[in-house]
């Protein structure tokens, strides 16, 4: 198969290059896991049509429930990431709240060992306490020494103030971010959905916007008060995203992302008291859902990640305040965002959304290999999309191996045609290669 | 009417106000010396009943019975279920027996709604969570028709825990849809977070209002709100808001006193007060019967017209049933 002058050469060609630093008519040439040039008119025995696409560097999902170890029903970490090589991913940082949690070293290596041999670069996350359990900080420098960069006790916050503050204090030690579900237990407990005209119409226990903005306020606190960086999970209200704009704009090192599903739904969505629509935090109202909108136009939201939560029917058929939340986003996020954000009217341009779903995550994780400008010598991570394809989200739940779409029927812009891991070309022609 | 019936807001005000005129004809059937029609001969009705109600599935169970279906109870605390079987398995098992109507009453708000996605039976929604309880605000409804003969223009307080109430929430949408003007009377911590959903007035003061009620409804106080810090004790809940024999000398004279039941006496309503001439709580309860009949048979019947004639009760059934192939609406 190889060559007997080096490695099989590949050409991504007659596409518009895209990343940090701006937007050129360029083909890519690849060699081996790296990027050997980037010009016009390059050839090479393989050739990847990138015509009327975007080659841009690979996406980055901050936020992605992988569910192996505990519930390979749901999701692998095999399955998850053929989900993210589909969706134009190259790396996902997967969630701790898995059964047992990754909440020491041997997790961590299960699961770096499983991402291994999956379609994209797995990281994962560590959690802050002990079997996220909220009572115990988790080993972190154990953890951290095998690349954990980002910690969470995500699917709840950690509620206690004290050990809050030890965690950040402890975390700024070792220089990795402590990134925080905010959610205060003692006013979401027993609830399903957002709080307001819909749930009192549905007659379902709803949550405040002040469950959520309680804890960003405390955590802004904490982060003042101890230096460490503090990263915002899936920001759904207003009061949030302004908090954080403040925040930064008083020279904290915080940073925030926003999911697809909070900048495309709403709670009008579960009066078919359908499961699909139940999440948390919960999809909220029209002006929560336009001020995360406006928060990644302004930058106060840094990245858009998909919290994609895969849960199988028989759990989303359940009752709806019985069902667990989440929904799939890892095929959706991309197209999600070119159609909300950029035709949505917020002033952001695709540059602007790759850049949230690209390199700034990228950096807030700490992902060397990705996010990097498509230049000579840099690593082979790459993403290529049509911004053109409409296509309708249809019900099959893509890769996954559960089918919580909440975006069925919906018709969207913007198609991942190939995707490059390493080198390797994971997704050609919009099909996964293994 | 037409499908299923999971809220009042799926319904105009004419099937309202059909449902009731039916009822009227039920009301006259259920005063028989032999109650009963055979109007939906040949028809299965299941009640599938989460949630302990022995008033609410008799009521239902009678119904179907004097309108002739053959009934069958789903007892869900001896069944499957509690060997974790999902709603949506149960309903599957039993419509494979072959069912017409599945009534449904369900701790979970919406349950009824999934289960008509899954099932080609009707479905009748007998109280799911906090959100309705059709049945009881067209008995509730029409327990006021009757003494008033119309709700256009009435003044009804539904005073206590509408927040948690499934019967509040259809009775707003029911009485509303009929022309009537309603007040919800409650501590804030007792109302939905939100009242915009709905046209209704609110007030934080029984007194305040008491003295211009046409109908004076009182909910349940559930004694589980005092630990949730809803209230700070039930005293303090009846010096406020519970139908105290003084207050209920301040109502009007011709103004009714309803109760959705369970009553706890002292508490929401005096007990003297529940036992003057003016409270029409077991009216509500016998009326109950009727609506459900005129539920059951509106979404399983032939049709209205097939009804059977008032006071002839020799005709009924069916042979009028031969009418409605004719007359089929498009």
């Amino acid at each position: 198969m190889s060559a007997t002058n080096g490695p099989v050469r590949t050409v991504l060609k007659g596409g518009t290059v895209l990343d940090a630093t701006g937007e050129r008519r360029a083909d890519v040439l690849l060699e081996g896991d790296r990027i050997l040039a980037v010009d016009e008119g390059l050839d090479a025995p393989v050739v990847l049509d990138a015509s009327g696409c975007l080659v841009a560097p690979g996406l980055v999902d901050l936020h992605t429930h992988l569910r192996q170890p505990g519930r390979e029903d749901a999701e692998t970490v095999e399955s998850g990431s053929r989900a993210a090589a589909l969706g134009g991913y190259t790396a996902v940082l997967a969630m701790p709240n898995t059964t047992p949690a990754i909440d020491c070293a041997a997790v961590v290596r299960e699961v770096l060992e499983l991402g291994r041999a999956s379609l994209v670069d797995v990281h994962t996350s560590g959690a802050i306490t002990v079997g996220r359990a909220g009572e115990q900080l988790a080993p972190m420098a154990e953890m951290a020494a095998l690349g954990v960069r980002i910690f969470t006790d995500d699917g709840t916050g950690v509620q206690d103030d004290r050990l809050m503050r030890r965690a950040f204090e402890y975390a700024s030690g070792l220089g990795v971010t402590l990134a925080q579900h905010c959610e205060v237990s003692a006013l979401s407990e027993g609830t399903c959905m957002h709080e307001g005209e819909w749930s009192a119409r549905l007659g379902l226990p709803g949550q405040p916007a002040e469950a959520e903005e309680l804890m960003v306020m405390r955590d802004i606190a904490l982060a003042r008060l101890t230096g460490a960086r503090a990263h915002f999970l899936h920001l759904s209200t207003a009061g949030s995203v302004a908090m954080v704009a403040a925040a930064k704009a008083g020279g904290l090192p915080v940073t925030a992302e926003a999911a697809p599903h909070h900048f495309t739904l709403t709670d009008a969505c579960c009066a078919s008291y359908d499961a699909t629509f139940k999440v948390h935090p919960p999809l909220r109202g029209d002006a929560d859902v336009a001020a995360v909108a406006a928060g990644l136009a302004e930058g106060t939201i840094d990245a858009i990640a998909t919290d994609h939560a895969p849960h199988p029917p028989e759990d989303k058929e359940r009752p709806f305040d019985q069902a667990p939340p989440g929904m799939l986003g890892l095929e959706y996020a991309l197209a999600l965002a070119l159609t909300q954000l950029v035709d949505g009217g917020t002033g952001m341009t695709e540059a602007d959304v790759l850049a949230r779903l690209s390199w700034q995550p990228a950096a807030i994780a700490g992902m060397e290999r990705h996010g990097r400008p498509v230049a000579a010598g840099e690593p082979a991570n790459l993403c290529v999309v049509d911004p053109s394809v409409r296509w309708t989200i249809d019900a099959s739940g893509g890769a996954s191996l559960s089918r919580n779409v909440p975006y069925v029927g919906r018709t969207v812009r913007g198609k991942v045609r190939h995707t490059v891991v390493d080198g390797e070309a994971v997704v050609v022609d919009g099909e996964a290669q293994r | 009417m037409k499908g299923h019936l999971l809220a009042i807001s799926d319904l105009t005000r004419a099937e309202l106000e059909e449902v009731l005129d039916v009822t009227d004809t039920m009301v006259e059937v259920s005063g028989r010396s032999i109650p009963k029609v055979p109007a939906l001969r040949g028809r299965t009705v299941v009640s599938l009943f989460y949630e302990d109600s022995t008033r609410t599935r008799l009521s239902f169970d009678t119904a179907a019975k004097r309108l002739s279906a053959d009934t069958m109870s789903f007892a869900v605390s001896s069944s499957s279920v509690n060997k974790g079987e999902s709603v949506r398995d149960t309903i599957e098992t039993i419509e494979a027996m072959g069912i017409d109507a599945v009534v449904v009453r369900h701790c979970s708000s919406g349950v009824p709604a999934q289960i008509a996605a899954w099932t080609n039976a009707v479905v009748v929604n007998a109280g799911d969570g906090w959100h309705q309880h059709p049945t009881q605000a067209l008995l509730d409804a029409y327990t006021i028709r009757s003494h008033t003969g119309s709700l256009d223009g009435l003044r009804i307080g539904i005073v206590g825990d509408v927040k948690h109430s499934r019967v509040a929430r259809s009775d707003i949408e029911a009485f509303t849809a009929l022309g009537a003007h309603v007040t919800l009377v409650a501590p804030p911590t007792l109302l939905p977070p939100s009242v915009a959903p709905w046209q209704v007035d609110v007030s934080h003061s029984l007194d305040d209002v008491l003295g211009e009620l046409d109908v004076c409804y009182l909910l349940r106080m559930q004694r589980e709100r005092m630990s949730e810090a809803l209230v700070p004790s039930l005293r303090e809940y009846t010096a406020l808001f519970g139908l105290t024999s003084a207050r209920a000398d301040r109502l009007g004279k011709d103004a009714l006193i309803m109760h959705p039941g369970p009553m706890n006496r002292g508490v929401e309503i005096a007990g003297e007060v529940a036992d003057r001439p003016n409270a029409v709580i077991t009216e509500q309860v016998a009326n109950g019967v009727a609506v459900r009949m005129a539920v059951l048979f509106l979404l399983l019947g032939p049709g209205r017209h097939a009804l059977p004639p008032t006071g002839d009760p020799s005709s009924a059934g069916a042979a009028s049933a031969d009418d409605t192939t004719t007359e089929e609406r498009p």
